[in-house]
């Protein structure tokens, strides 16, 4: 067994910033493992722009993004593992990996940070009826064979969900010849960011039908056509709406979750909502010495701010690492998510010990017209801020001080709530 | 064309046609397996409750009461030989009404005459003690201990492969289109040509009537009846540790609630009668059924947890029996037709029963070098940390993790590729080895799997099938 003073799991961009500010923190013995043959994640993949407005102040696609925290490591020196897979982590944080060079071997760890992203939900998920031909991919599946491996997946297509994988999806197909037929989303809103849906949808004449989706896949072999239909306010099928697409190919973008097999086997609490860790304001899931960023943690829709988010993770747990314990408990509050709000990230605050300021990220259950989101302590107004939109596609944040609790020595909890005034 | 000569003829490699082919090679027979799609076990054997029954549903006397008994009390021995996986988990048919109690008495009765060991009548509470999921209107219970679940995939593949380094030859691909009698034998025309042989074994699964019919005049019809099935992740695994049914009775046909040998949680199936005998598609209707029936049963099935739904076909015959034998008029030609459920309890036992058949009509004598041993794949999964490492050692492939879902490493896909009638397509890889199988359904391993199966065939991308010729995955390529 070998040991590492910070063991990251995941070598994409939350694991990759979290290493370069345990570094930067002061620790030396950090090693990364990845499960691909680069570091980058699934940013190597998005070869559109867009990345890096709030980082870098400047417009980048994934791999540059990627490029530019993977030449940070480089820099810094900081050991990695590539083609590494992570098979278990025991509560005593010992890792059990495997790769070809090392065979099966367990690596102890101080501190680990979680950041092994997502993965797409599948067509079974969601139990679209049907055959089960050849040609029915989930969007990343898809833009990886077409950006990584060169090779198109379908020549007329018909795309199901409008998250932001599928639209770019859209016009990546669209740009390499192929037909994109429809867009469908489940919902009567678009999943994405309302740029995308502009960039990749509105300016190549594709359609979007809102609260539409699949209610057959015809073909034997390959996809030969797929039946839309309308849904309901119970978002199910409406009889007599169908409409038949004749189309090779069916791509899915219904969806993310948060990869968290491994953390469930070191026991962390987990989040209904968001099907990540809970975390603190330090983002230390239940399980001491064990941080968790990305979008394993929730899913993001902008890297930066994974970056962020996987900067303070990775801050932290030098932090621990080099006191060689827990942060002395404070004043822990909750964070409650109400009306409108789905969940938050962080779930709760040590409103003593926290830094200056901490970002508390979270989702909206609906798309809002102009409202407030609003901040409680025990009841009393603390902030509000008016949105013009709100939307469940788009990621919203407040930033909490830590001068504004010195009012509040008993305080119980803290409510994030949407307001309509 | 083609024209080719053989002892003996099966058509169809599913389970029944692979058991009958790995038991006709014990014989000094030239034997084949024609088979339409690319591997075996491409049909309603890929696509069932992948149940062994203990054997108390049928009627006594019937061919099914009495192969599926008998390929149950097999079933253990088989899975040691071919190193397949199978587990007596055993099984409960529970009644949720007093008045249905006498069915019950009448379903312990059947098995007691069927030869069925252990079974026992149990009350509500019983069951609950053993599946505290077991929902709570459940009033007694018929207890199988000899209940079993199997691989479907493996115990076809493992039957096939040993049947064919045994000898008997697989020919893919191919269908057949004619049977006309020729001499003493047969000729048989498929798609690729004319085959020649003395012997035919019909084992086609929903078309055995068709291929009976053009040999035969006393005529079959087999109907598909269609299951649909809900698969469920393997957190769910747990749900139940025994196979739940639920007792025919007023609430209509039963759905089961099982754990898979590999740990997933499996409902279903409806049961609708086609006439198209390639309708295996799901509707929302018949998964909405297998929902709704599931937790008559069992309480809380997390059907959240869904990861994939599925439909089998299976082959019902007008007659409700298997048509297990040599056709009445046509010499020679014998039919393994009407192989609905317990047709993959059954499968062992038919294929001893066909094989002496065969054999004894051939004046065959059994071959003297017959290995009835196969080796099974190479489960990492299954091993100690320290087994494990010293594999990797020996062959690095195995610790280049490919799906992560299952677990399952580029040595698995490599082994599943070259061994004997190793796997040409994605699904025949994703049977072999389960690369795929898991909760993300190919999402991620999809791209690595499809450039190892290019590799080590020496196909192209653009060539590869998720399984029949025309499933290619790919429309173009970078060099085209």
């Amino acid at each position: 067994m070998t040991a590492h003073d910070i063991v990251i799991i995941g070598g994409g961009p939350a694991g990759l910033a979290a290493a370069v500010a345990a570094r930067k923190a002061g620790i030396q013995d950090i090693l990364i493992l990845e499960r691909d043959n680069c570091l980058g994640g699934i940013l190597n993949q998005c070869i559109h722009n867009g990345f890096g407005l709030h980082t870098f102040k400047e417009e980048l696609t994934g791999p540059e993004y990627a490029s530019r925290y993977i030449d940070m490591v480089e820099e810094e020196k900081i050991p990695y593992k590539l083609n590494t897979m992570v098979i278990d982590i025991n509560k005593d944080k010992e890792v059990t990996v495997i790769n070809r060079e090392d065979g099966l071997t367990t690596i102890k760890a101080k501190a680990i940070i979680l950041a092994m992203g997502c993965r797409e939900r599948a067509r079974g998920a969601l139990n679209i009826p049907g055959y089960r031909p050849a040609g029915i991919y989930s969007a990343g599946t898809a833009q990886r064979l077409m950006n990584i491996e060169g090779y198109s997946v379908g020549k007329e297509v018909v795309i199901l969900g409008s998250g932001d994988i599928g639209l770019i999806m859209a016009r990546r197909m669209t740009l390499e010849g192929a037909k994109v037929k429809v867009v469908a989303e489940l919902m009567p809103y678009s999943g994405g960011l309302k740029r995308n849906i502009v960039q990749c949808l509105d300016d190549y004449g594709i359609p979007l039908k809102l609260s539409h989706t699949v209610v057959n896949i015809e073909g034997k072999e390959r996809v030969t056509g797929i039946t839309l239909a309308e849904v309901g306010p119970d978002r199910k099928p409406i009889p007599g709406t169908e409409e038949h697409y004749a189309c090779d190919t069916l791509l899915l973008s219904v969806g993310l979750l948060p990869e968290n097999e491994l953390s469930k086997g070191i026991g962390v609490s987990m989040s209904r909502i968001t099907s990540g860790p809970e975390v603190n304001d330090q983002l230390e899931t239940s399980a001491e010495g064990v941080f968790a960023c990305g979008n394993v943690l929730h899913v993001h829709d902008l890297v930066d701010y994974v970056s962020e988010e996987a900067t303070l993770a990775g801050t932290n747990a030098a932090e621990y690492v080099r006191a060689g314990k827990e942060r002395e408990a404070g004043h822990m509050v909750e964070l409650k998510a109400e009306n409108g709000v789905r969940y938050t990230v962080p779930q709760s605050i040590d409103v003593n010990n926290m830094q200056d300021k901490i970002t508390v990220r979270f989702r909206v259950a609906d798309v809002y017209k102009d409202r407030y989101i609003s901040v409680y302590y025990d009841g009393v107004q603390i902030s509000k801020r008016k949105k013009k939109v709100l939307a469940p596609g788009e990621m919203e944040q407040v930033v909490l001080k830590k001068d504004s609790f010195a009012d509040y020595p008993d305080l119980k909890n803290i409510v994030i709530c949407t307001e309509v005034e | 064309m083609k024209e080719m000569n053989f002892d003996a003829v099966i058509i169809g490699g599913g389970v029944t046609g692979c058991a009958i082919a790995r038991e006709l090679s014990r014989y000094d027979l030239h034997a084949c397996v024609v088979e339409r799609e690319e591997d075996v076990c491409s049909g309603t054997s890929k696509a069932n409750s992948a149940i062994v029954h203990a054997g108390h549903d049928a009627a006594p006397g019937s061919a099914k009461a009495k192969f599926n008994v008998e390929g149950n009390r097999m079933m253990g021995e088989l899975a040691e030989d071919l190193e397949f996986e199978f587990k007596r988990n055993g099984s409960l048919i529970l009644c949720f009404a007093e008045e249905d109690m006498p069915a019950l008495q009448e379903l312990y009765n059947k098995g007691v005459k069927n030869g069925v060991p252990d079974l026992k009548i149990i009350t509500g509470d019983e069951a609950r003690a053993m599946e505290p999921n077991v929902t709570d209107t459940a009033v007694a219970a018929l207890y199988a201990p000899t209940g079993g679940i199997v691989c479907p995939f493996g115990l076809t593949i493992a039957l096939a492969e040993n049947a064919c380094d045994n000898g008997v030859e697989f020919i893919f691909n191919t269908k057949v289109e004619d049977v006309k009698k020729a001499g003493n034998g047969y000729d048989i025309t498929t798609n690729n040509g004319v085959i020649h042989t003395t012997y035919v074994i019909n084992a086609a699964g929903v078309y055995a009537d068709e291929i009976h019919n053009m040999v035969s005049d006393k005529k079959l019809h087999i109907i598909p009846r269609k299951g649909d099935y809900c698969l469920l992740d393997k957190e769910a695994g747990n749900h139940v540790e025994k196979t739940i049914f639920q007792l025919p009775g007023k609430l209509g046909k039963g759905i089961l609630v099982t754990p898979t040998i590999h740990g997933n949680l499996l409902t279903g199936p409806t049961a609708t009668n086609l006439e198209d005998k390639e309708a295996t598609k799901t509707t929302a209707e018949e998964l909405a059924f297998v929902m709704e029936k599931a937790n008559v049963s069992v309480k809380n099935v997390p059907f959240r947890q869904v990861i994939t739904s599925f439909s089998g076909l299976r082959a019902h015959e007008e007659g409700d029996d298997f048509v297990i034998g040599e056709a009445e008029d046509a010499e020679n030609f014998f039919d393994a037709a009407g192989i609905e459920s317990p047709g993959l309890s059954s499968a062992p036992a038919i294929g001893v029963y066909i094989a002496e058949l065969v054999a004894e009509k051939a004046g065959a004598a059994k071959k003297e070098n017959w290995n009835g041993k196969r080796k099974g794949f190479v489960r990492p999964e299954h091993m100690t940390k320290e087994e494990r490492a010293a594999l990797i050692k020996e062959h690095p492939e195995y610790g280049s993790i490919v799906c992560r879902c299952e677990g399952v490493s580029e040595g698995e896909i490599m082994d599943a590729i070259n061994r004997t009638l190793g796997a040409v397509s994605l699904d025949g890889i994703k049977r072999r080895v389960r690369q795929g199988m898991g909760r993300c359904q190919a999402g991620f391993c999809t791209p690595r799997t499809m450039e190892i199966l290019a590799r080590e065939r020496g196909m192209k991308m653009e060539d590869i099938c998720k399984n029949a010729p025309g499933s290619n995955m790919l429309t173009g390529s970078k060099d085209k």
